[in-house]
């Protein structure tokens, strides 16, 4: 099973690629769904078959919350703000990418040393989920669009949850479930706050909020 | 056995390379609602073109006409290196991919040296691109042909591809798919086809490599298009060996699945050319460089 | 007798030097008088260096010498020897085609100088490689820098030539200085600075400085980005000869030390590789990117100097990381391919170089964007030319290629065999990938000079009544483009060149390991290369036959049936370059002016594009400034009165003293 999940760990690396190289939203909010497929699949993969009611339930919830419910949120407040592509990002799309090796790189080289202590399965997992935080990080601090940058938000928290998919496993769900509405919770403060923004404004450059500062 | 096929290997490449284009050109004409040209067609404007006289700008020197046969002199021996999947190669030593590359890099020097000696503005500007473009597919190659020496342990091409899939399928094969993709980018930018360049727009000015060639005709023509038949084989054939998991052990049936695997390529790169639009030539770096990144990911892969 | 041989080369070279002075103004004179000496002074350190190559075994001599620390003691090692043969080559050839270079300003210089020094940086030069003493090897690198520096400021009557000059000099002793702690520093224990007698460094901490003084001091001298600053400065300064030399050999004897003083600092630890390789590839990538961005001939050339010594630098760090890891088939390759790149480099650096004076002689300029043609007006440069730049691009079947495959063979290794040890896999990864780059850059650097300069149709005057040189400046050139064939086609011959460094180095029977295991595949490309040659030609035969009886026509360049096309309307260098040094932007920050007059008809637009050395303008100026400003301040300690100064000196003895006594 360990090799699966690491092709589906891989497909999330990928993923992320494709984050840091797109400039429409809609291919991003995309992208966000194949993660949340891919993570399902991770937890899936890590566990013993036959697989336990509560893994089910959970990522049939991941599933929805990540793959339907959190892109549909995104999706309107996009429609509602009428933006669709991040225009002018503080890193290129090129350097971005090539950022991205960088960081992955780093990533493998940081859990060098954890390699043997905390995965039991997957020697790429926890590599992987440390890339896709940082990934979200990059695109939060490279990014002007609110919208880009709840999607940043978004990869960082599923980089969180992959993390903790190797213990999700073995422990209760309930922490998880506390994760998934944090998230919900706050795609939606940002959603409504995103359509504010673009209503006052006219437009959702975050950068130019820092008028605001007097 | 292995000797004759892999001779087979080299002679088939040499008599089919052009059938290769005329099956890239069909699947265009079908996905365009047209019946398109036939198969044969390419050949039928070889012999044409050998047949015919020439006509030398004033500017040019024997570098315009140097450069078309040093081009097919060195496409047809990089093909001796290029092993048919798990078959060995006709000639084989230890980091032979890194003279594959390098003769290839000559023949580019050349052309585009040729280019240059006519003076056009047209074929500078050719030329300029054609060296912005190497430049971003070069790292992709080494860096796919990286992580095949480390995945397989071997250096030198016939080698890696004898090894790889020697187990048969397994997910563990994850990062040779990968790198099969990225090679299939090389082989765009690198054949002058559709998502990087067009030969068929009417625009001299947005064309890549065949605007390098514009003063080029009769034998020369013939000879360019010809190497680049031949060019666009040997990069179907590293695609193939690597996408096509399959090691019979008996040489002629993998030289038979492998030139299917070839023409099956060849359609694959058909389709992307009919369904994708060029891209803006800001855009293409992108490209190249996200398929370095997906080289640089499976390595990491390998190495973790 | 070896010895003997090249004490009397050294003596030959001074002697001669001395005597060009008393040439009594006569330019042939002293232009003969110079040649010859520096051609007999090659002659006979070449044939005991040889000899040392063939039998593998060292030579010394120690002769008594009144100075404190100093002892004259010499030696010619493998290592030593290698470098003396490719000192001897180039500068023998080069000073065989000043002769005629200078013939133009006969009138205007005392040539007896310039022959002097010349032979002066030769005879330093060996002397370098030759010193096993801290202090005669000081002595000697002191006199290449100044000798050079003269030979720089030839044209001192030009202000920008005076600039270079002092430019060099700064960065010169700024890289001395470094060595000078660096000594100081190595000896101190019993009081001689012998190579033989230095103790090792007391302890890590302590090697560490050493190797970080030994890289900056050399490293200023080999041109390791960014301590490059002064090469493209003084390389379009000096005349073209100079420059051959100079960029050819003199920049590689930085080389030499860094390899010469890392081997006394005992077992390297793995990130000296990891510092070697990283600065390697920096100064590659950005040497070969600010050479495609420049205008000049010259100054592109020097900048491509950067970059070979930068692939050098990355292979001498797979090197020291093969020796820390204890891998000794990745040391023996890092180790030869970056000697045989260095070989390689003298041969084709300095042919290019002489192709640019050539130029120059021809066409009276230097400027890219106003030459074009000159394949017609000067076939014979034109080819020698071509040949340089394949090379240096690394095309086989030229020799450039074979000391990158040895590299690239040993960063494939460390990828591929490293198993368990992906640092190593890493850093073989960032190796191949910067060769990759560098290598597509030097392609579209060297297309651009050579389809601009020599292709296409004159675009200015100066072209179209451009000249070949005389014969006494073909012939050199010939000669270097025969060897980078030779070593290209023989590529046996260029590894039987370092192997014996390698067995001296590396120990027998690692180099003896690594050595067979390459023998197959350089017999390969020379084979790889044969067929290449092979089929052209039977490709040219098969094109003759097609086209006997048919019409062979000339006309205009078709150029889409464009009626009337100028010279002017040909692609410029600038624009070859443009899309990627536009990609590039963000490492090396070019500076576009540009003036687009808008309507139906525009009057005039013009585009420029300046590509300024980014270290030098952010890094440099502002620490000099910072200098000036504090000298400045201690301006008042400048007084002008004898008394005064007596006082200073009377002050520093007592302090001094009464330190010691305390």
């Amino acid at each position: 099973m360990a090799a699966w999940t690491d092709i589906f760990v891989l497909g999330l690396v990928l993923s992320n690629f494709r984050l840091l190289a797109s400039s429409r939203l809609t291919v991003m909010i995309e992208t966000m769904v194949l993660q949340a497929f891919a993570l399902t699949a991770i937890l899936l993969t890590l566990a013993d078959r036959p697989w336990p009611l509560r893994l089910i339930v959970l990522s049939l919830v991941t599933l929805a919350v990540k793959g339907a419910l959190l892109p549909w949120l995104l999706r309107r407040t996009m429609r509602a703000a009428d933006v669709r592509r991040e225009i002018e990002p503080f890193i290129g799309y090129n350097v971005s990418i090539l950022a991205g090796i960088a960081i992955l790189g780093l990533g493998f080289l940081i859990v060098q040393p954890l390699k043997a202590t905390v995965v039991p399965g997957s020697a790429s997992l926890l590599p992987g989920a440390l890339f896709t935080t940082l990934t979200g990080l990059l695109i939060i601090v490279s990014r002007r669009k609110a919208l880009a940058q709840v999607v940043g938000y978004l990869a960082m928290e599923n980089g969180i949850y992959a993390f903790g998919a190797a213990l999700v496993v073995k422990e209760p769900m309930l922490v998880e479930m506390g994760v998934l509405l944090d998230v919900f919770v706050a795609v939606f403060v940002m959603g409504i706050t995103i359509y504010q923004i673009n209503r006052e404004f006219d437009h959702i450059d975050t950068d130019r909020l820092s008028e605001l500062k007097d | 056995m292995t000797l004759t096929a892999s001779i087979l290997h080299w002679l088939a490449a040499v008599l089919l390379a052009p059938l290769l284009v005329g099956v890239i050109n069909r699947t265009k004409a079908f996905f365009g609602g047209r019946r398109g040209q036939p198969f044969l067609q390419v050949y039928h404007d070889l012999f044409k073109l050998m047949g015919k006289g020439a006509v030398y700008s004033q500017t040019a020197t024997w570098i315009f006409r140097f450069g078309p046969m040093l081009g097919l002199a060195v496409v047809l021996t990089a093909l001796a290196i290029v092993p048919a999947g798990g078959l060995r190669a006709l000639f084989v030593f230890p980091g032979d991919f890194v003279f594959l590359a390098y003769t290839l890099g000559l023949m580019r020097f050349f052309t585009v040296l040729a280019a240059l000696d006519t003076g056009s503005a047209f074929e500078g500007m050719g030329a300029s691109r054609e060296m912005q473009f190497a430049l971003l597919a070069e790292p992709v190659l080494f860096a796919g042909l990286a992580v095949l020496a480390a995945g397989s342990g071997q250096l030198s091409l016939s080698g890696i591809y004898n090894q790889l899939w020697s187990a048969g399928m397994r997910p563990e094969g994850a990062p040779v798919l990968l790198v099969a993709l990225t090679l299939l980018m090389v082989l765009l930018a690198e054949n002058a086809r559709i998502p990087v360049d067009d030969p068929a727009t009417h625009l001299e000015l947005t064309m890549i490599h065949e605007v390098m060639v514009l003063d080029h005709c009769g034998v020369d023509l013939a000879f360019i298009q010809y190497g680049a038949a031949l060019k666009l084989w040997l990069f179907a054939a590293l695609v193939t060996g690597l996408a096509i998991p399959l090691r019979t052990g008996q040489p002629m049936v993998d030289l038979v699945v492998t030139i299917a695997g070839i023409f099956i390529t060849a359609v694959v790169v058909g389709i992307v050319e009919s369904t994708m639009a060029r891209l803006r030539l800001v855009r293409v770096p992108q490209m190249l460089v996200a398929s370095l990144a997906l080289s640089l990911a499976a390595f990491f892969w390998i190495l973790r | 007798m070896t010895m003997e041989m090249v004490l009397s080369s050294l003596l030959v070279l001074t002697i001669g030097a001395v005597a060009c002075l008393f040439s009594g103004g006569c330019a042939k004179r002293a232009s003969g008088l110079g040649v010859a000496v520096s051609v007999a002074g090659a002659l006979l350190a070449v044939w005991p260096a040889v000899g040392v190559l063939w039998t593998g075994r060292s030579v010394a001599l120690r002769l008594p010498w009144q100075v404190p620390f100093g002892s004259f003691h010499i030696a010619v090692d493998p290592l030593a020897a290698l470098f003396i043969v490719m000192i001897s080559l180039v500068s023998a050839l080069a000073a065989i085609y000043g002769m005629g270079y200078l013939e133009a300003c006969a009138n205007r210089k005392h040539l007896g100088v310039t022959w002097c020094f010349f032979n002066l940086l030769q005879a330093s030069m060996l002397l370098i490689v030759l010193s096993r003493n801290g202090l005669l090897f000081v002595m000697a690198w002191e006199g290449m820098s100044l000798t050079s520096f003269f030979l720089v400021m030839f044209e001192h009557e030009k202000q920008a030539v005076r600039d270079a000059g002092w430019t060099y000099l700064t960065a010169a002793h700024l890289g001395a200085a470094c060595l000078l702690a660096l000594f100081v520093l190595l000896g101190g224990t019993d009081g001689s600075l012998d190579f033989d007698r230095l103790a090792a460094p007391s302890g890590p901490l302590m090697a560490g400085i050493l190797f970080v003084l030994a890289v900056l001091g050399f490293g200023a001298k080999a041109g390791f980005v960014p301590l490059h600053v002064w090469l493209p400065e003084a390389h379009p300064a000096a005349p073209s000869h100079v420059s051959a030399v100079m960029s050819g050999v003199m920049i590689e004897t930085g080389i030499y030390g860094l390899v010469r003083i890392t081997l006394l600092l005992g077992p390297p630890p793995l990130w000296w590789g990891w510092a070697l390789l990283i600065i390697g590839a920096t100064s590659g990538i950005l040497g070969v990117l600010y050479a495609l961005a420049q205008h000049d001939l010259k100054r592109l050339l020097a900048y491509s100097s950067v970059e070979n010594i930068g692939i050098v630098c990355m292979a001498l760090g797979l090197w020291l990381l093969g020796v820390a890891a204890r891998k000794p088939e990745l040391a023996a390759l890092g180790l030869m391919g970056g000697l045989l790149h260095l070989c390689n480099h003298a041969i084709f650096k300095s042919l290019l170089f002489l192709g640019a004076g050539a130029v120059k002689h021809g066409a009276h300029t230097l400027a890219i964007d106003r030459l074009g043609g000159l394949q017609k007006k000067m076939p014979h440069t034109a080819l020698a030319f071509l040949i340089g730049a394949a090379a240096i691009c690394g095309f086989p079947p030229l020799n450039g290629f074979v000391g990158e495959l040895f590299i690239y063979m040993g960063a494939f290794g460390a990828v591929t065999h490293a198993a368990g040890n992906g640092t190593l896999a890493v850093a073989g990864m960032i190796a191949l990938l910067a060769l990759s780059v560098i290598g597509a850059l030097a392609a579209a650097c060297f297309t651009k000079v050579y389809g601009i300069v020599f292709s296409g149709a004159p675009r200015s005057a100066n072209a179209l009544g451009a000249a070949e040189p005389p014969r006494s400046m073909r012939h050199p050139m010939t000669v270097l483009a025969g060897l980078c064939l030779l070593l290209g086609i023989g590529a046996p011959i260029g590894a039987a060149l370092v192997s014996p460094v390698a067995a001296q180095l590396l120990g027998e029977s690692a180099a003896v390991a690594a050595i067979v295991s390459v023998r197959p595949w350089l017999v390969a490309l020379s084979l790889g290369g044969g067929f290449i040659a092979a089929l052209t030609a039977l490709l040219a035969v098969l094109r003759r036959r097609l086209h006997h009886g048919r019409s062979i026509a000339r006309g205009p360049t078709w150029d889409c049936g464009y009626v009337a096309p100028t010279a002017r309307m040909q692609y410029t260098a600038s624009s070859f370059a443009w899309p990627i040094i536009d990609m590039m932007r963000w490492m090396i920050r070019p500076r576009v002016e540009a003036c687009v007059d808008h309507g139906y008809f525009p009057r005039q637009a013009y585009l420029a594009t300046h590509s300024a050395d980014f270290f030098r303008q952010r890094l440099f100026v502002p620490l000099f400034r910072a200098v000036a400003t504090v000298s400045n301040s201690l301006h008042w300690l400048q007084q002008g009165r004898n008394q005064l100064y007596v006082l200073y000196i009377a002050v520093t003895v007592l302090v001094l003293l009464v330190l010691k006594v305390r």
